[in-house]
């Protein structure tokens, strides 16, 4: 049942403009950045060869494409997710769902994974351009594959807290805001706890302020790293928020 | 309040503006959640089993929930899958819903393209999909052309036999001709719930409609034994009641061609239901 709501979900991006107008920038965007930092790599190449142990190309060109693409999924996700809950309630369509035989926590995962699927789509197309330098050379599939987990995941936190954003309200883009708001808002609040704390020696509660902001989790994947504390915290605060939305849902059943 | 329904049942709910209707309708369909009080569907307590209890039901409220993305034989898969139609069946499920709804013709069509009139078809065809024993219809007629809502009348009536249905609606007379039982809600509260055939009599008795070229005085009427009451009914009519058990219409006519009144016109003019529905739901007002 969450898949045929999935199914539902990636339909209804894929039949409004905005789905591919994202994944056209995306993919443009971020092309640029490969090839750009790909003829870098080529013109310092002779000078890496000198070094003792030369960081590779994954590192060098793959890592910050998955770096900048963290970035964009920081404004795309709330804009994609802002129809979800929001413009159902709007267009009184959330009746078809919340009459059929089916349990709030279904149609919420259902929503989550539909999206969750279009940006690992985004992921796996993103993916596609490192592979590529296999025609002429070698990757560092470790390297790799903790950036793509590392970005599914942080997909995965992003398009939670958008989802919950979406079902504060019934305006499109006041959810589009709330959801941008709350992601950069974490971002922030996460970094400074962090460090503020950490400044003081208290580590173990600048630790837990870590659950807060998934791109500072998101650090550990980009060097190669699968903390399994970070990846905890991500999957901690996903939960959070999928379990606010389904809160939040009952509650507007409640009140009407 | 409260509500009840039988098998192969058709209720015609009635009520004015912010009577409660609608609320009502999303507490039965599990949109809105009640603070207080029971809903058992086939016997299965909503609260309870919200999913086995839902399944048994198909609702389209007054927004028709539709997603205009979609071309209208997804819109109605799409709602068969949710409601849990077997694989199987789904295929043979969704080509009835839609032959019944008359959409046969439009399966190809985006419904954020179809006119109003099949916008509100679509939003049958989604309710009843998945053959629920409860039909709940919320105005369901509404920007129709008569041609279709004689159509949508027979499909209730056809859903009717087998099932039951709720019909909520202000055009009376639709619920003079489809309904079995009429439940009439006021400030959130029952005010009259009985058969249309009761209804006839729920204001002392018949009543027919005379009109006369050369009209008497009133008592002359009045005195004509079984007669209880007479109005003026404006142009020379007379709306005369009779006691429940007295038929007193022979004897009407017979004193008018005696006296040649002059009689034109004879009518049963039998409480209609707008009359019942004014009288209850304005009480508090006059």
């Amino acid at each position: 049942m969450i898949f045929t709501i999935a199914g539902k979900e990636l339909k209804a991006l894929f039949a409004s403009p905005l789905a591919w107008v994202v994944l056209t920038f995306v993919q443009v965007v971020l092309a640029f950045g490969f090839l750009k930092r790909l003829d870098d790599f080529m013109q310092i190449q002779p000078q890496l060869v000198q070094m003792p142990s030369p960081p590779g190309i994954t590192e060098l060109v793959a890592s910050p494409v998955f770096a900048t693409l963290a970035i964009i999924l920081l404004f795309a996700v709330p804009l994609l997710a802002m129809r979800l809950i929001a413009e159902e309630r709007r267009n009184q369509t959330m009746v078809l769902l919340l009459s059929a035989p089916l349990s709030l926590t279904e149609i919420v995962l259902g929503k989550f994974a539909g999206l969750v699927a279009f940006l690992w789509l985004i992921v796996g197309l993103t993916t596609l351009m490192p592979l590529s330098l296999l025609l002429g050379g070698h990757l560092d599939f470790g390297l790799l594959a903790s950036l793509v987990i590392g970005l599914a995941l942080l997909a995965a936190c992003f398009s939670a807290v958008a989802l919950y954003a979406s079902c504060l309200t019934a305006q499109p883009f006041v959810a589009a805001m709330i959801a941008f708001g709350l992601l950069l808002g974490m971002l922030l609040a996460g970094e400074t706890a962090a460090d503020g704390l950490r400044g003081r020696g208290w580590t173990v509660p600048a630790e837990l302020a870590q659950v807060l902001s998934p791109l500072k989790n998101f650090e550990s994947f980009a060097k190669g790293m699968l903390d399994s504390y970070s990846v905890v915290c991500m999957l901690l605060l996903l939960a959070v928020f999928l379990i606010l939305t389904i809160r939040r849902l009952d509650a507007v059943r409640l009140r009407g | 309040m409260s509500l009840e329904l039988k098998r192969g049942e058709i209720l015609g709910f009635l009520g004015p503006n912010g009577a409660g209707k609608t609320t009502t309708m999303q507490m039965l369909t599990g949109n809105l959640a009640p603070s207080l009080g029971a809903i058992s569907i086939c016997g299965i307590d909503l609260l309870d089993e919200p999913t086995a209890a839902k399944a048994r039901i198909g609702y389209l409220p007054e927004t028709p929930p539709l997603y205009r993305d979609l071309n209208v034989r997804e819109y109605i898969d799409l709602a068969a899958r949710l409601h849990r139609v077997p694989k199987s069946g789904r295929a043979a499920a969704i080509d009835d819903a839609l032959v019944r709804c008359g959409l046969a013709e439009v399966t190809k069509k985006l419904i954020g393209t179809l006119s109003k009139g099949y916008q509100q078809r679509v939003g049958i065809a989604q309710a009843i999909v998945h053959r629920p024993d409860v039909v709940i219809l919320d105005e369901p007629t509404i920007g129709l052309d008569p041609n279709q809502i004689r159509e949508i009348r027979n499909l209730i009536r056809e859903l009717g036999r087998d099932r039951s249905v709720i019909l909520s609606t202000h055009i009376l007379p639709e619920v003079e001709t489809v309904c079995d039982r009429v439940q009439i809600l006021h400030h959130g509260a029952t005010v009259f719930n009985d058969t249309i055939a009761a209804l006839t009599q729920f204001q002392g008795g018949h009543m027919i409609l005379l009109g006369f070229r050369r009209p008497p005085a009133a008592d002359e009427i009045a005195a004509v034994p079984g007669v209880t009451r007479v109005e003026p009914a404006g142009d020379n009519q007379f709306r005369v009641s009779f006691a429940d058990a007295a038929d007193a219409t022979d004897e009407v006519v017979r004193r008018a061609v005696e006296k040649s009144w002059g009689l034109y016109q004879l009518t049963p003019a039998q409480t209609s239901l707008e009359d019942v529905f004014a009288h209850l739901t304005r009480k508090e007002e006059q």
